[in-house]
């Protein structure tokens, strides 16, 4: 039962880079728009806000197809980046990773938007009579001070990403090695005879991620709240 | 010498407020809701005046005819509020080197050594904020604003928030930061008391109005 065969290994390895390349690429932007809603008042922010929120709420299926038009090879962006410089999303892993860190990004954003929200601006205001310019404001007194946030933010998006299956499968497929992650693997062996068994590990793999991710979210929150105290 | 001659509207309230000042420590009076906090605010740069000019020695810190306005953190004006703001995730020197690291100046290990004999806090250093008693955070927030080098130093109400034991026991910190710290100060109160101790000249504000500049004696008896 325990023994998982070469092509879960490589399925669940896959599930992982995808997850963690999603997760890096997505967090400093994550970052950036979480600050930007928490703090700044612009026009057009409750669009940017529905925009980032849309992925949680439309049918995976429409986010998978949408990136196919737009980052497959004759899309709108995809065509380009291919042309000039040479990075195809179609099809490769890079595309799960694009489709996951889409598709995680508004749970990535959100901890780290509430835990900005959470930081008294009073005290970013006492950084700027000290002396500090608005973006070591941000470097030395908010980032810290939302880094347990941005962590439950990192975890939350990559257990997201790891279970990521509908906007994965339509923008890039099912191709082992190259785009089939565990959700994908488990898809195919149910489908398959007998694949019962290998579709349960690969399940109870899926479980002790989701719930690794979850548990130290729950550490991450709890670590904020003592920071913001300052204990 | 500080100048200020502002006026600010801030939804039914408005600030019309005009004095120059030399004295070491200046006193700004009145009750509260007077506007003494929006106003060492608009000295402070984190209120901008609608009208008006804020000076420093002659150096124009704001000046709305010509559109000057230096923000706060390159004013050198270092600030102590009612509820010292300690940064949390910092301990005690951590929070007192932080004004020389963001203004990039250097280590003066006399200086510090100073400052922090001169507010009792060479215990404190390496506890966290919320570890410290009110009267000892007020201490720390001084001691950070002083670590900043700042050539004017605005304190509002910092006793506000503490007990009157508490005061007391401040209070003779902050005389002895008048007499020995060689920066000149804005200190706003609504205690005549506090003021009589510290001020050597005083503005009172009514209304977002200064209604008269001088010598205690223009304190209520």
């Amino acid at each position: 039962m325990f023994d998982i065969s070469p092509t879960e290994w490589t399925a669940i390895l896959l599930s992982l880079r995808v997850a963690v390349v999603a997760t890096l690429v997505a967090t400093p932007i994550g970052i950036g728009v979480a600050w930007l809603l928490a703090r700044r008042d612009f026009w057009g922010k409750s669009v940017v806000d529905a925009l980032i929120h849309l992925p949680l709420v439309l049918p995976p299926v429409v986010t998978g197809y949408l990136l196919l038009l737009t980052f497959g090879r004759r899309g709108l962006v995809g065509a380009w980046l291919a042309d000039h410089l040479g990075i195809v999303f179609a099809f490769r892993w890079t595309g799960a990773a694009l489709a996951c860190g889409i598709m995680s990004f508004p749970l990535l954003v959100r901890p780290i938007r509430l835990s900005i929200e959470a930081i008294d601006k009073r005290l970013e205001q006492a950084a700027g009579t000290l002396g500090a310019a608005p973006w070591r404001v941000f470097t030395s007194v908010t980032l810290p001070l939302a880094l347990p946030g941005v962590l439950a933010g990192m975890v939350l998006g990559f257990a997201k990403a790891i279970g990521e299956f509908g906007a994965t499968i339509t923008f890039v497929s099912n191709i082992p090695g190259e785009t089939q992650t565990i959700s994908s693997a488990i898809y195919s062996l149910i489908q398959t005879p007998d694949g019962d068994t290998a579709a349960l590990r690969l399940v109870i793999v899926s479980i002790v991620i989701a719930m690794g991710a979850l548990i130290a979210s729950e550490f991450f929150a709890r670590r904020a709240t003592q920071r913001l105290h300052g204990n | 010498m500080l100048r200020v001659d502002v006026s600010k509207q801030l939804g039914e309230f408005v600030i019309e407020a005009a004095f120059a000042s030399e004295g070491r420590v200046t006193g700004l009076f009145g009750a509260s809701g007077a506007g003494k906090t929006s106003l060492i605010n608009m000295i402070a740069g984190l209120l901008k005046p609608d009208r008006g000019t804020v000076a420093i020695d002659g150096d124009i810190l704001d000046d709305t005819a010509t559109r000057a306005h230096i923000p706060a953190h390159r004013r050198r004006i270092g600030y102590v509020f009612q509820d010292a703001r300690l940064f949390p995730h910092l301990d005690v020197g951590q929070n007192l080197d932080y004004g020389r690291r963001m203004n990039r100046l250097a280590p003066d290990a006399a200086n510090q050594a100073r400052v922090i004999d001169l507010l009792d806090i060479g215990t404190l250093l390496d506890r966290r904020p919320g570890q410290l008693s009110g009267g000892e955070r007020q201490r720390v927030a001084l001691g950070r604003a002083l670590l900043a080098q700042p050539r004017l130093l605005l304190l509002d109400e910092p006793l506000g928030s503490l007990d009157d034991e508490r005061k007391a026991e401040i209070l003779p910190y902050l005389v002895r930061l008048r007499d020995e710290a060689n920066v000149p100060m804005v200190y706003v109160s609504h205690d005549a008391d506090e003021m009589r101790q510290l001020a050597t000249q005083i503005v009172m504000l009514k209304r977002g109005r200064v209604t008269a500049f001088g010598g205690a004696e223009v304190l209520p008896a």
